[in-house]
């Protein structure tokens, strides 16, 4: 394991009892002593703490300031990045030119920057692709940060106690603040589907912050295994499992974070890589749509599954994407792909489980309904 | 009681064998959210894989112990397999099988060995 990263809470997870396992090249906790459905059932009624120093985070500035920076990323990023307001973050994704997504991340304007975090396993990738095409954009990794989430219904409360004025914030505002902790870095953002925050904060205040935050009786330490419950449950998309350069972002149901100026007919309609076939998409349909499955009974239908229109027989339309138990559902809840015309909501398809058929029922996105403060 | 290197335990009684998982195997797994049972009926072969066990993280086949026919299945899994976490020893058995040959209970770990394959 001497070849994993590990990020400046790593010390902190061991000594919390996490069960500790390599993803994308960091030395990540999957589950703390509490386990993976308490974690999870406890950051949907309280508020659990994440790691996700992992990701990347970087920052983009260029001459003619984060208007300059806005316009050379919509070459890359089909989002309305121009009218981002100073203090708001959107989501996006990198695209290539056959519409496929290189990577999902988070853009905000932060006044004379914009800054961005992308997947951990694709921060590399992301950082050349940058840099290699936003001329005249400079591309500033921040490696010097700790990256955490507070999610639940009782973040707003235990961060306003520590940092006065995030209770302020809606959903997707960022904004710095000033702390006991040096500068924070803050957005009201997160990928549970709860309320919630996403803090990069200086590496040597990450321990003594995330001891702050934990040492409030509501706040758990929540690993890997019940983030991905979370967002599974919450209707959202795992780069590299549920997105990526296979799937189209009208495939993958992500539509609507390609904002109306940069759709046939907007001032500035595509320039972005893979327009073509996204923008006629975004017209026509796409041939096939992600969506939302309930298995019947419990068995849990894991990523590969494939998906039957019929109990027996036939050719499979589809496969399961993500897939598990969703501990707030109480039941198996998967995501998959599948031809447009078996998309409807309440449509029974088949997975095979074991060499079983067993009937899923297509369920609109997300099982559970997202608690953001708009 | 015995224990398998695959973290099972049997238990005889009477002229069955009752089987279950370990508190450590539960522990490995993580939260159990379903368990798929045999059929009572059902003749198994020593290896076959008959049980299988999905956690929040994935799934895992137990195999059978024994030659011989699965007489009991813990319908109580069905409903509530959490149970395998709370307790593995106890309630939380899988099957009682009928064994054909009493004897391939000798292949088996004592407990004092099995504690030691754990570490």
């Amino acid at each position: 394991m001497a070849d994993l990263n590990v990020t400046p809470l790593n010390a902190l997870h061991r000594a919390l009892g996490a069960r500790m396992v390599p993803f994308a090249g960091y030395d990540m906790p999957v589950q703390f002593p509490m386990g993976v459905l308490r974690e999870h059932l406890h950051c949907r009624a309280r508020a659990g703490l994440f790691d996700v120093s992992h990701m990347g985070q970087a920052i983009l500035r260029a001459p003619g300031g984060c208007a300059a920076v806005a316009a050379a990323m919509e070459g890359l990023v089909p989002v309305d990045l121009l009218g981002l307001g100073e203090g708001r973050q959107r989501y996006g994704f990198f695209t290539d030119a056959a519409g496929g997504i290189l990577d999902d991340l988070m853009l905000a304007n932060r006044g004379d920057h914009l800054f961005v975090v992308v997947n951990a396993a694709c921060k590399a990738a992301d950082l050349a692709h940058m840099r290699a095409a936003l001329e005249g954009v400079e591309v500033e990794e921040i490696a010097d940060r700790a990256l955490m989430a507070l999610q639940g219904p009782a973040a707003e409360g235990v961060l306003e106690a520590l940092v006065p004025g995030v209770a302020r914030m809606r959903f997707m505002d960022v904004g710095l603040f000033p702390s006991e902790f040096g500068e924070l870095w803050i957005s009201r953002s997160g990928y549970t589907g709860e309320d919630g925050y996403e803090i990069s904060v200086p590496d040597d205040q990450a321990e003594p912050l995330a001891r702050a935050l934990l040492a409030h009786e509501d706040v758990a330490p929540i690993g890997l295994g019940a983030r991905d419950s979370l967002r599974l449950e919450a209707g959202l998309c795992l780069y590299g499992h549920d997105i990526d350069t296979t799937t189209t972002p009208v495939e993958a149901g992500l539509a609507w974070a390609i904002g109306k100026v940069r759709r046939a007919g907007g001032a500035r309609a595509g320039g972005f890589p893979g327009a073509e076939r996204i923008l006629a998409e975004l017209a026509d349909g796409a041939p096939r749509a992600r969506v939302g499955l309930r298995p019947e009974g419990r068995a849990p239908m894991r990523e590969g599954t494939p998906l039957f229109a019929t109990a027996e027989g036939g050719e499979a339309v589809g496969h399961v994407t993500s897939g598990g138990f969703g501990p707030s559902v109480e039941g198996p809840v998967s995501m998959g792909y599948v031809p447009r015309a078996l998309s409807a909501g309440g449509t029974t398809l088949y997975g095979e489980v074991r060499g079983k058929r067993l009937a899923a029922t297509v369920t609109p996105l997300p099982f559970v309904p997202a608690r953001f403060k708009r | 009681m015995k224990f398998t290197e695959e973290h099972e335990w049997l238990r005889v009684e009477g002229d069955l064998v009752v089987v279950g998982i370990t508190e450590h195997a539960a522990e490995q797994l993580g939260d159990v959210v379903f368990v798929d049972l045999p059929e009572v009926g059902t003749s198994v072969t020593k290896d076959d894989e008959i049980v299988v066990i999905e956690s929040v993280k994935a799934a895992s086949d137990i195999l059978a112990p024994l030659d011989g026919e699965i007489v009991e299945v813990n319908e109580a899994l069905a409903d509530e397999p959490g149970k395998v976490n709370e307790d593995p020893m106890g309630d939380a058995w899988f099957f009682k099988i009928k064994p054909e040959d009493m004897s391939q209970m000798d292949d088996y770990l004592d407990e004092a060995a099995y504690k030691a394959l754990i570490g």
